[in-house]
């Protein structure tokens, strides 16, 4: 290619700017963002009230835990918080098990005071923030699913196509993605297949769960739709699943984060609140 | 830890949530009083479930917990009721008055000679534990047939011989449920458990058992049942000693 010689530089090509996100996706996806830190902090307050995790319909202090977060206290002295999983032993002194409270005094308790809601040790008031917490989580959730499926939002933007699912090109997504290459172009003005199935791992998966879980808690709930605890193999077991699976929603957050900052915080964020997104171009070099 | 020790906790967590600026927005008394209408939610949508009056799922003997944790408390301390054990609850009587035609109380050996129920049912606790135990005991709607409840009667308040809250009429046990669970075939005064019985630390001689809600519903040391319009003039006036204590009436969930 021969070096082009002129008087007028070529003009910057101009960017594209698309709406990216719709209204009602950027509202419920604020919101969320609210009363899922929420729910995962009074729900650790409310873990802490008994912070051992069973399987099946029952469980309480005579029986065998497959997690608990707890402190032990040697004869030579000197107590350790430890989390126990199964056989395998944790120290976590500091975090898990044993903690200081805002008084720099050590606590006894599962999660530490700073990741909890309230800041104390208070079942009743964690209790009747989880719950008021959960009907907006749900309200926002039957929200974006109802309007998502009105307005052809799911179907165009996340559901799969033939050309999402076929092995080359989830093949070549995957190495994108450990060589943290982020599409440009067209390309970058949809999905592509792992962000996909992420978004709709939480949506069809992960989010439902969380309430499915929440409400096999529930006595009341379990008289009247006793399917729920025999889906999930007990009360104890469906209190397992709803820990487990908000942990894998720490997960996601976490990776989402960390993708929005490599794909550019400042487009991304944006494309959030206002809905503007900048389409990124092929660098030239 | 039990919930009698939490309220230590509690007292001591005062000092932190007031040195945290968060804590003080979110546990401001108007915060807490919206929040508090998610639980009216709750209750109306639960009452809609339970509409038709499901029993709560019974299970198998073999399915009994090994061992059946005993919370709150777990022996009576009041010279009373230790006057009563020593007897066997030979004296013992459970007084039903308030809102009813007929004020009566029952012997345990009454009670015993009423229908009875037995049910295996699945204990769930507040702080998040379950164990699964066997109940006997006559259905409560047996012996409110018997006293006859006023038209004017909505609620059934259980005052218990244990001083949970320390010495003192303001530290006794109370537990409260409306007629929708009165009626309900499993609601049972129980005074076997396990085919034994009732153990002193599972509430002996009777405690109620109202399934589909939580364990501290499930008063112990039952000694009389008043039923009434209006819970605001009993103890705290919430309807319970956990309520008082800033837990929900309805425990459904």
């Amino acid at each position: 290619m021969t070096a082009v010689t002129s008087d007028f530089a070529p003009a910057p090509p101009k960017p594209e700017v698309i709406r990216r996100h719709g209204l009602v996706v950027r509202l419920t996806h604020w919101l969320n963002v609210i009363v899922i830190s929420m729910l995962l902090m009074s729900g650790l307050n409310i873990f802490n009230a008994h912070p051992r995790l069973y399987w099946g319909q029952a469980g309480a202090d005579f029986d065998r835990p497959w997690l608990e977060l707890t402190v032990e206290t040697p004869v030579s002295g000197g107590a350790r918080g430890v989390a126990r999983i199964s056989d395998r032993e944790i120290e976590t002194t500091g975090l898990l098990g044993l903690s200081r409270g805002p008084d720099g005094h050590w606590l006894v308790q599962g999660f530490p005071n700073w990741a909890t809601l309230p800041g104390t040790r208070d079942l009743a008031t964690a209790r009747r923030w989880h719950f008021f917490l959960a009907w907006l989580f749900v309200i926002n959730g039957a929200a974006y699913w109802l309007i998502g499926l009105a307005n052809g939002h799911l179907r165009r933007d996340i559901g799969l196509t033939r050309g999402d699912i076929r092995p080359r090109n989830l093949w070549r997504s995957i190495i994108d993605h450990v060589r943290l290459k982020h599409p440009v172009g067209d390309e970058a003005k949809r999905y592509n297949v792992l962000q996909k199935l992420a978004y709709l791992a939480v949506i069809v998966l992960l989010l439902p769960t969380m309430v499915l879980t929440g409400l096999t808690m529930s006595p009341g709930v379990d008289a009247a739709l006793p399917w729920l605890t025999v889906l999930f193999g007990g009360r104890q077991s469906a209190r397992a699943l709803h820990f487990i699976t908000a942990n894998l929603i720490v997960l996601f957050v976490i990776v989402h984060v960390v993708e929005v900052f490599l794909a550019g915080a400042w487009n991304e964020i944006r494309s959030m609140i206002t809905g503007r997104y900048v389409v990124p171009m092929e660098k030239h070099r | 830890m039990t919930l009698a020790s939490r309220r230590g906790v509690l007292g001591a967590g005062l000092g932190g949530l007031l040195l945290s600026g968060c804590d003080r927005v979110t546990g401001s008394p108007s915060v807490q009083s919206f929040i508090g209408h998610g639980q009216d939610l709750t209750f109306h949508a639960q009452r809609l479930l339970l509409s038709g009056q499901p029993l709560a799922r019974e299970f198998k003997p073999s399915d009994v917990s090994p061992v059946f944790k005993a919370n709150g408390s777990l022996t009576p301390t009041s010279d009373a009721y230790k006057a009563l054990l020593a007897d066997n609850f030979a004296t013992w009587r459970l007084m039903v008055d308030g809102l009813v035609t007929a004020p009566m109380s029952f012997s345990l050996e009454e009670l015993k000679a009423m229908p009875s129920r037995t049910q295996i049912t699945r204990h769930d606790c507040v702080e998040g534990w379950s164990a699964i135990g066997g109940w006997t005991g006559v259905p409560l709607s047996q012996v409110l047939r018997r006293v006859g409840l006023r038209p004017d009667a909505r609620f059934l308040v259980f005052h218990c011989a244990d001083n949970l809250g320390g010495a003192g009429e303001g530290g006794l046990y109370y537990e409260s449920i409306d007629l929708f669970d009165a009626f309900h075939p499993q609601t049972i005064l129980a005074y076997a458990m396990n085919g034994a019985p009732l153990p002193v630390a599972h509430g002996a001689p009777l405690r109620l058992r109202v399934e589909r809600q939580l364990g501290y519903k499930q008063a112990k040391y039952v000694m009389r049942i008043e039923a009434t319009d209006r819970l605001d003039r009993i103890h705290g006036g919430r309807g319970g000693f956990w309520e008082d204590r800033g837990y929900e009436w309805y425990a459904g969930i």
